[in-house]
């Protein structure tokens, strides 16, 4: 057992600093394979909750998981990402020290803020939890902090897959309904960001969200 | 019988969808959507008599449940998805101009109309019958999927830009609530609920006095916070005034109409659960600050709006926070009256938004300020624009006086005089905007400049249905008979 949460610690703090690793690098490239490192860590976490508490489906569940999120979703942005230099973040509203301040900080905040949880639950797993939560959180900074639109999908999808990890810290996986139809809307939802993302490509030059500026009051 | 009226608006919308899929977009196909939109309609009915004499129907375990509000919900789509669906052929075939001659692209661009509105209509049934947490969060991000390229259809940059924004902003307000939905799943398995009850909407009301409080807070704010983004509420109502100002018109009309409320009864059934826990100041005092931020965004982005179809984005903003702090009062007479405003704010906003697309059409601009003397050059247009915008205004006959003086009323009567007070000062301002600006395109010299008119700029086929329908608001607003017991039951079922 206590092997057992160890694994799952090493796990998730893979998971974290997968994330923080997003943040402090600036190449998309680079973000790219760590978001496939993140699915696969993610995959892990379901695999050593399903063989703590033997439950077989689980083991199901992160094959998916490690499909989707460590191999299908990264392939899809490294197909987006243009041979050309300037798919850099070359100008983040936030410096990257500044950056992974505040992620220090949201993790802070994320301890704080699942507290509650965390002492309802009172599982091994679920002391893992605010790792998830952290994750959650620093895709949204990154979404409000980058202005490249490849870097708001990969915000996004850090978003998602950190409340897919609060799902299985918490309740060991939402039913398997319920998960099938989130991993199928996650991927339908980024092939739409990802289409629209050639659309203004050839509309734009780039894909900037400072070219953004039609729509305004 | 049941499992046929509870599949019946599921699957004829997919099916119109494959139709359009497999033959595209012709005469003989142009009018699957319409057909799919009246079986939605008959259903409602169906359902909602059914339901009112044999109380909710099951399915499939619970994932489909129709109750009063899901019929009502149903009624709604299947009105204004027949409103949409009939006006989508002109709208289509003047969208591309008499001089367009892009034969191949077009057919392409009206395929994928055809089948993603009629996707869009079933994502749209499906949340409102879904009788699961699981079921709601996937059909509600199923509607931000499949309407991404009907908002960028045109492809210029401003609709593709309002495309992308569209999907971030929504994307982002759902994975809150699917956080949220995750945490109170948590809560429930903790307190004993099966998994399969633990989503459930009636069971987790039933066993809500299990659940933990402080978690339960923590869900439901996530969750409202989430739901709210898709029902155009602050914070994340960014995405509202781009989309519907980019969409082609009859899709604008199902956003504002019914897409909106759908959102906005998940966040309902949200109440219902948590305020058995947490009592209803909770979610009073969230809802109440939404609905009140929403008013007060709406109503100052009015002021000084340039653009009409944007103008009425703000507005259909301006009601859904009215119909929000209706919620937050929450009183059975508040709940009758949100859900006929619902209606009656959805047929006419519906009929405004079809006939922007006439007058978009007719004078090539969505600019207030180059559009003048309609009145004068096109009678019949700007008198259906005139009579939907004064029952958005909420001037008698039509059912929103009704529904905003039981509001005000029910705001009175529950002690929360200051917060109504507030919500309908944001109004007469949004009203004063709403009519400077209308009257700006309506009256003027028709000499002074504009084009000539076009002559049929409104056949007969297109002004029918969106005559009758404000025929219709006019109807509910005195007498609300037909759908009266099935809101007061609606109303009712937020009191267990």
């Amino acid at each position: 057992m206590s092997g057992d949460a160890e694994l799952l610690d090493l796990a998730a703090g893979a998971f974290l600093l997968a994330a923080v690793g997003v943040l402090w690098r600036r190449d998309l490239t680079a973000q790219t394979s760590l978001l496939a490192v993140q699915g696969f860590a993610l995959a892990a976490i379901a695999v050593i909750l399903g063989a703590d508490q033997a439950h077989p489906e689980l083991y199901a569940v992160a094959a998916g998981v490690g499909v989707l999120r460590g191999a299908v979703l990264p392939a899809l942005m490294r197909r987006a990402i243009s041979a050309r230099a300037t798919d850099r973040e070359t100008r983040p509203l936030m410096n990257v020290g500044a950056s992974l301040l505040s992620a220090a900080a949201l993790v802070l905040l994320a301890y704080a803020v699942s507290q509650p949880l965390v002492r309802l639950l009172g599982t091994a797993s679920a002391r893992a939890l605010p790792m998830g939560l952290a994750v959650a959180l620093i895709g949204l900074l990154i979404l409000v902090t980058r202005r490249k639109a490849l870097s708001q999908i990969t915000g996004f999808l850090l978003l998602d897959n950190g409340i897919t990890a609060i799902a299985f810290l918490a309740a060991a996986g939402v039913p398997l309904l319920v998960e099938l139809g989130v991993s199928f809307d996650l991927l339908l939802a980024v092939l739409v960001l990802r289409v629209l993302t050639t659309r203004m490509r050839a509309l734009f030059g780039d894909t900037d969200l400072d070219d953004l500026r039609e729509l305004h009051d | 019988m049941n499992t046929l009226l509870l599949l019946t608006p599921l699957v004829a919308p997919l099916l119109a969808a494959l139709v359009y899929a497999a033959f595209g977009w012709r005469r003989a196909t142009a009018h699957a959507g319409t057909a799919a939109a009246a079986l939605i309609l008959a259903d409602g009915i169906a359902l909602a008599v059914r339901v009112m004499r044999h109380g909710a129907i099951d399915l499939l375990g619970g994932w489909l449940r129709a109750d009063p509000l899901a019929a009502f919900m149903l009624m709604g789509i299947g009105t204004i998805a027949l409103l949409a669906a009939a006006s989508s052929p002109a709208y289509l075939a003047a969208a591309h101009g008499p001089d367009a001659d892009l034969g191949q692209i077009n057919a392409a661009a009206n395929r994928r109309y055809g089948a993603l509105v009629a996707c869009f209509l079933a994502a749209m049934s499906a949340g409102a019958l879904a009788g699961n947490l699981g079921l709601a969060w996937i059909a509600i991000e199923a509607t931000t999927i499949v309407t991404a390229f009907l908002v960028g259809h045109t492809g210029t940059r401003a609709a593709v830009e309002a495309a992308w924004k569209y999907t971030v902003i929504c994307s982002v307000g759902i994975a809150l609530a699917l956080l949220g939905i995750i945490v109170l799943y948590a809560a429930a398995r903790h307190a004993g609920l099966s998994e399969s009850a633990a989503l459930d909407y009636r069971a987790l009301a039933a066993h809500a006095h299990a659940l933990d409080p402080a978690v339960t807070r923590m869900a439901t704010a996530l969750m409202i916070l989430g739901f709210g983004a898709k029902a155009g509420l602050a914070p994340l109502h960014a995405w509202l005034p781009d989309a519907h100002s980019q969409a082609p018109a009859p899709v604008s009309a199902l956003m504002s109409g019914v897409l909106l409320p759908v959102a906005f009864i998940q966040i309902l059934r949200v109440k219902a659960i948590a305020d058995q826990v947490l009592g209803a100041g909770f979610t009073r005092a969230l809802l109440l600050t939404m609905g009140l931020s929403a008013l007060a965004l709406a109503a100052l982005l009015l002021i000084a709006q340039r653009d009409y179809k944007r103008m009425l984005a703000y507005s259909t903003m301006e009601h859904m926070g009215l119909v929000t702090v209706g919620a937050a009062i929450g009183t059975r007479l508040a709940m009758a009256a949100v859900f006929l405003h619902i209606a009656g704010h959805g047929l006419a906003k519906a009929v405004a938004f079809i006939t922007s697309g006439h007058i978009q059409h007719a004078e090539r601009t969505t600019r207030i300020d180059q559009v003048k003397a309609l009145a004068a050059r096109q009678p019949v247009v700007a008198g259906i624009f005139a009579a939907a915008l004064l029952a958005l205004l909420g001037f008698p006959p039509f059912s929103l006086f009704a529904s905003e003086l039981a509001l005000a009323r029910a705001g009175f009567a529950a002690g929360l005089g200051w917060p109504v007070a507030a919500a309908f000062t944001l109004i007469l301002i949004a009203l004063a905007a709403l009519v400077t600006h209308t009257a700006a395109m309506l009256l003027g010299n028709p000499e002074g400049g504009g084009r000539p008119a076009a002559p049929d700029a409104l056949n007969l086929t297109a002004r029918t249905p969106l005559i009758t329908a404000l025929v219709a608001v006019g109807a509910l607003g005195i007498t609300a008979w037909p759908i009266s017991s099935l809101i007061a039951t609606a109303a009712q079922a937020g009191h267990p």
